[in-house]
């Protein structure tokens, strides 16, 4: 068992006052904190090995070079991929998706070919297939969500009927930054693959908080960003499958790329240097490699276990405030609760709890079309990650219990 | 929780709670639509303008209470007003919520001086404003708190 209090202590940003309170940080969601170890990687990195990597015959850019290949490996051990060669970096799920669509999109969409989503996508695994449906002439489809809480999750006998041969593409997400709800990701993969449908799965809400493995999910590609599980902004990456990574046509053009150019045209490197043009966020990469330590030194099982727990609790004590909806399912769930009142909107929920040193989100969360299929304008969200504790949840009911006080009160 | 108080004063919560001139505007010959893509509240107002004046003037919507309140009593402010003083009530509305000045004569519109310590919530107070001058303009273009610099 982890000793979760001496974890607390490993975030800096943690231990401050906010607004005369002792901050209580439940946005995990949108980023989480870092740990030391992840920001002196990244400065001993700077203070030490900074020099460009690839190409560089002197020392530094061999260890820099030896680091952010170190770094690949690391990442392609943390989700179990077969090689390093099928990480590509990039800075984060929304370019990793963006990049998929783009470049794996051209090469295989065509009129009438169906590119098939769920409802609870973030915009960042919506828009980018929007994007090439116009380029390609795709359609696009959406497999619905269950129960006006979207309790049930997606609406999983549909799927079938929705998997047509028209469709060359699935993608969704891992677990919903809106509902908490966790998609039976194996599942829905190996129904697509029985048809010859390449997935794409956004792990941007799952990757720091259990244990991935995109061999046994069985997806083509799986998007994530390094700063929501305790690395740093600016870095991310995404697994493809190597067949697919080799066909795929380069997303942009530059040095690094390539391995041959002249003055009118060119040849491609293999993956993934391929999908890699310019100077890499190499500092980052590393500092992704040691996030990736750090969670496998505490233990996914174990952090799941912990985020997971910590939602339950707070489903539970948030369901016996007066007019709370909860959305999301009852019980097993991702790290967060998302929660609206009739009365109180969210942004004035989450400007009241900052008073307390409570750090909220509020809004639609990059989730408009299943706001509307829901009726809600927006929702207040709860996130945890593996330093928050039951008592912040305490905190929490407090200040919402104070809050809806007011806005009913006088 | 003294600026919080500052914030949501009374006149606000009030506003908030029963809002003045909510809903649609059945003989309405102007309308406009406002909304504010960061935070996704929305705002429309409807107006009934006769020669150069709001005869009529009603809002619906969603947001938070500061949206809400803000164009409630926007409403109880234009109705009567011609397009000119519309636009001067704005621009003194602009300066209290963004310097919190109070207004030099006494207003309810004071209630927002507040907001200028929560600069996140300034495009939450000015977002009906920004509707109805659109309404006014005739401008049929959706006013979005993206295109203003406030």
């Amino acid at each position: 068992m982890p000793d979760w209090k001496k974890i607390r202590d490993d975030f800096p940003a943690l231990h401050q006052q906010v607004n005369g309170h002792p901050l209580v940080y439940l946005d995990n969601a949108a980023t989480t904190q870092r740990p030391r170890v992840v920001i002196d990687t990244l400065s001993r990195f700077y203070e030490r090995d900074n020099a460009n990597v690839h190409r560089g015959l002197h020392a530094l850019s061999m260890r820099a070079t030896d680091a952010y290949e170190g770094a690949r490996a690391r990442v392609a051990k943390f989700i179990n991929a077969a090689a390093p060669e099928e990480i590509i970096f990039t800075r984060g799920t929304t370019e990793s998706i963006n990049l998929v669509a783009s470049s794996w999109g051209s090469a295989n969409l065509k009129p009438g070919d169906v590119i098939l989503l769920t409802e609870m996508e973030h915009h960042s695994n919506l828009v980018p297939w929007q994007l090439i449906a116009q380029r390609t002439g795709a359609k696009l489809r959406y497999l619905p969500v269950l129960g006006a809480n979207v309790e049930g999750g997606l609406d999983l006998a549909q799927l079938d009927a929705l998997l047509t041969p028209e469709v060359k593409l699935f993608a969704f997400t891992h677990v919903s930054n809106t509902t908490g709800t966790i998609n039976p990701a194996a599942e829905l993969c190996a129904k697509a693959r029985a048809k010859k449908i390449v997935t794409m799965i956004d792990g941007a809400q799952s990757i720091g908080h259990m244990p991935v493995d995109v061999r046994a999910i069985g997806c083509d590609f799986y998007a994530f960003s390094g700063h929501k599980m305790a690395a740093v902004t600016g870095i991310g990456a995404f697994y493809g499958r190597q067949a697919l990574l080799d066909a795929m046509p380069p997303y942009q053009g530059g040095g690094g790329m390539i391995s041959n150019v002249d003055f009118f045209e060119s040849r491609w490197k293999p993956t993934p240097e391929r999908f890699e043009a310019g100077t890499p966020n190499f500092a980052d990469a590393i500092a992704l490699g040691a996030a990736c330590d750090y969670l496998d030194g505490i233990g996914r099982d174990e952090i799941a276990r912990h985020d997971g727990d910590l939602a339950r609790l707070a489903y539970e004590k948030l369901s016996v405030l007066p007019g709370i909806r909860l959305l999301g399912p009852k019980g097993e769930r991702g790290g967060l609760v998302s929660f609206a009142f009739q009365e109180v909107h969210a942004h004035d929920i989450v400007t009241f709890a900052d008073e307390d040193g409570i750090a909220l989100r509020g809004g639609h969360h990059c989730n408009q079309p299943l706001m509307k299929k829901l009726g809600l304008t927006g929702t207040t969200r709860a996130s945890f990650y593996v330093y928050n504790t039951a008592e912040e949840i305490d905190v929490l009911v407090t200040s919402l219990r104070r809050i809806l006080k007011f806005f009913a009160g006088s | 929780m003294s600026d919080l108080s500052d914030l949501y004063q009374q006149v606000i919560l009030d506003h908030n709670r029963r809002p003045r001139n909510r809903g649609k505007l059945p003989t309405a010959n102007r309308v406009a639509h406002g909304d504010n893509p960061t935070c996704g509240d929305q705002c429309n107002v409807y107006l009934r303008v006769e020669g150069d004046r709001i005869a009529e003037i009603s809002f619906d919507g969603s947001g938070c209470a500061i949206s809400q309140a803000s164009a409630s009593l926007m409403t109880t402010q234009l109705k009567g007003k011609t397009a000119a003083e519309a636009g001067k009530l704005y621009e003194e509305f602009h300066h209290i919520v963004t310097t919190g000045e109070e207004p030099a004569e006494i207003s309810d519109l004071g209630a927002f001086a507040g907001v200028h310590t929560f600069p996140a919530r300034i495009k939450c107070a000015t977002l009906g404003w920004h509707a109805a001058l659109n309404a006014l303009k005739g401008d049929p273009a959706p006013a979005t708190t993206e295109s203003h610099t406030d």
